[in-house]
């Protein structure tokens, strides 16, 4: 018997610079990388988490409410995430925050989740592809003290207070059952995001955090202050609420750089060098005389 | 009299077998706690596991904490983590190292964040050193340096948890040695009792596949690995062709496995499998530092990419600029004519 209660979902999602997509031309002549050629999108395991919870939002009604934590400009993926079908975004922003390791972010986390009221699921991506540490999930699961499903890849069926699940894991899979409320992390083979609705876009399209209000400004001489751009937004349910430290409840020494245990002790620049290499034009000859030479030192053959 | 500090592993285990990473994490404990004259210390839970035991400490462990429970038979994250978690509370590590596979990734962060203290994800390099932090005028002896390519680049960040233990970190399979058995090795087999609360069997495993990899990366003399220059699934088989030949395997790398030519088992770098082979053949990897983390230590490396920039060009002995599904071929065939040439002077 299906559960006919309807399933309220948070989803946590991260912004990250798309590191998957890194080729010579990011790199610099000192053998670096250049940063800024790389372009800001949606972790790609969390449009997963949101599709996830988007399904489930389908089969047994309530919420998908989307948060996260970044700079301003993070409120790019939730415009993105409430062109999908996402009901409500929260932005998580403050300089306080800045500087966080996984167990600092949690802390974040916990908090915002916590402030959204009651809920069933918290869903977020495995890990993101800046850091792969795969950490801040089960970090956010044991700081709400629920119980977590990592490595998620299907639903199977929630019913009675319990979600079952398939964990899709290296070495095989794993079917399980767990009390409601948890926390799932999903894995990008679960499931192909939807596209962002055109419907939705034209509806929320202008949607913008307070952040944003000058550069909607400087598009809409109309709105002479940032206030009256703000009534706008507010009067017709456009508005992305920002929560900051103290809004959130956070205690200074638990977020951000200060909250962090993990330090960077120093960065290394991997200077990139070879040995002894050789360029083999690619013609049949030169191939020839290149596997010829590594038959000769038996690494071949 | 002071305890002696101590250095744990985790110990993972399926169907009564350790997980490779485990013992090879034993062993790097091992160095790690000769140099800094710790104890070292393998946490095993499981149900029946006894056997178990010993082998930890043939590779290297002076203790091992055994928590023997049926409720343990299978990993789940929160009785295994209260039993961490507890023990972790009262003995107070220096160190905690966890293999970096998926079970491990999911226990590691939820005790980390019970005990407040920092993890590492994906090390590279465990080593001992100071920290020395101008602000306090004050240096941290002996912390682990938890080494790992940083985001964003040629990039190696040591991270260093100054305030908090134990300083937690995960390793993936094949990143340390395994060293071997010795028999003669003696430790301590210490059972500890799981103090269980009734919300830590919130999660029940209805059943459980394993997957018996088929692919053997860690030890393979030769591998012709792919990347998203491959171009589609079909066009990796060209490299199966060429591994057959070579009697090696393919490895790919995670944009050839995100993009779905090639199964996540094949995986080389940092967060898929580190390998040291004879040879190792890059076709249409550009070479990010994480995946260049996985093969480096590979004798000699041939790179072919159309692109004449890629990073994976600088670390290769061979640089073929040219398009893989045409030197490839070229490769493959000069082989076979060997061969053939071999057989004719037989």
């Amino acid at each position: 018997m299906t559960d006919t209660r309807p399933i309220h979902s948070v989803v946590l999602v991260k912004q990250v610079p798309d590191t998957h997509n890194i080729t010579g031309e990011v790199m610099t002549k000192d053998g670096t990388m250049n940063r800024g050629a790389l372009p800001a999108i949606f972790n790609p395991e969390d449009l997963n988490a949101l599709e996830m919870a988007l399904e489930i939002k389908g089969r047994h009604g309530g919420t998908v409410t989307v948060i996260t934590m970044g700079p301003p400009k993070a409120a790019n993926i939730l415009r993105e995430s409430l062109f999908r079908g996402a009901d409500k975004v929260v932005l998580l922003t403050d300089r306080k925050f800045a500087g966080a390791d996984t167990l600092a972010t949690s802390v974040v986390l916990q908090l915002a989740v916590q402030k959204l009221g009651q809920f069933d699921l918290v869903l977020c991506g495995r890990q993101a592809i800046d850091g792969d540490t795969a950490q801040v999930g089960p970090q956010t699961a044991e700081k709400l003290g629920i119980p977590q499903i990592t490595y998620a890849e299907s639903v199977i069926d929630i019913a009675d207070g319990k979600i079952t699940a398939q964990r899709a894991l290296d070495s095989g899979s794993e079917i399980v059952r767990c009390t409601l409320p948890c926390l799932l992390t999903v894995v990008g083979s679960a499931n192909t995001p939807r596209p962002a609705s055109v419907r939705r876009q034209m509806e929320r399209k202008l949607s913008a955090a307070p952040g944003e209000y000058a550069a909607l400004r400087a598009k809409w001489p109309e709105f002479e202050t940032d206030e009256a751009v703000d009534a706008f937004l507010a009067k017709h349910d456009l508005k992305i609420p920002v929560w900051t430290a103290e809004e959130i409840g956070a205690t200074e020494g638990t977020i951000g750089l200060a909250g962090s245990p993990t330090q960077v002790h120093k960065i290394n620049f991997v200077v990139l060098e070879s040995t002894e290499s050789k360029t083999i034009s690619p013609t049949p000859e030169a191939i020839a005389a290149m596997v010829a030479e590594l038959v000769h030192e038996y690494i071949v053959g | 009299m002071t305890e002696q500090k101590q250095i744990w592993v985790f110990i993972e285990h399926t169907d009564g077998k350790i997980a490779d990473v485990s013992l090879e994490l034993t062993g790097k404990a091992r160095e790690l706690g000769d140099q800094l004259g710790h104890e070292v210390v393998g946490l095993l839970c499981g149900y029946n596991v006894d056997a178990l035991a010993e082998e930890v400490i043939e590779h290297g462990a002076d203790r091992v904490l055994l928590a023997d429970d049926p409720e343990l038979a299978l990993y789940r994250t929160l009785p295994y983590a209260r039993v961490a978690i507890a023990e972790a509370r009262v003995r107070k590590p220096e160190i905690f190292l966890i293999g970096g596979t998926p079970n491990g990734r999911d226990f590691a962060p939820r005790v980390a964040s019970a005990l407040r203290c920092g993890l590492t994800a994906d090390c590279t390099d465990l080593q001992i050193g100071d920290y020395y932090v101008k602000k306090e005028g004050k240096t941290y002896k002996d912390l682990l340096y938890q080494i790992r390519p940083a985001f964003g680049g040629n990039l190696i960040a040591t991270i260093v948890n100054p305030n908090t233990r134990p300083q937690m970190a995960t390793v993936r399979e094949g990143v340390m040695r395994k060293p071997a058995a010795d028999a003669a090795r003696k430790g301590v087999v210490e059972k500890v009792e799981p103090a269980f609360e009734p919300g830590d069997f919130a999660l029940e495993v209805l059943s459980r596949q394993v997957r018996k990899s088929t692919v053997k990366l860690k030890d393979a003399p030769v591998i012709v690995s792919g990347g998203a220059g491959v171009g589609s699934a079909e066009e990796f088989a060209l490299l199966r062709d060429l591994a057959n030949l070579l009697g090696g395997e393919v490895g790919a790398s995670r944009a050839a496995v995100d993009a779905g030519m090639i199964d996540r088992a094949h995986q080389v770098g940092q967060t898929g499998t580190t390998v040291r082979p004879r040879l190792y053949i890059a076709a249409g990897i550009s070479g990010a530092i994480q995946h260049r983390a996985g093969m480096d230590q590979s004798s000699k490396i041939i790179a072919i990419n159309t692109d004449p920039n890629a990073p994976m060009f600088q670390i290769a002995h061979y640089r073929i600029v040219g398009d893989v599904g045409e030197v490839l071929p070229m490769i493959i065939k000069s082989l076979r004519e060997r061969s053939m040439d071999q057989r004719d002077a037989e």
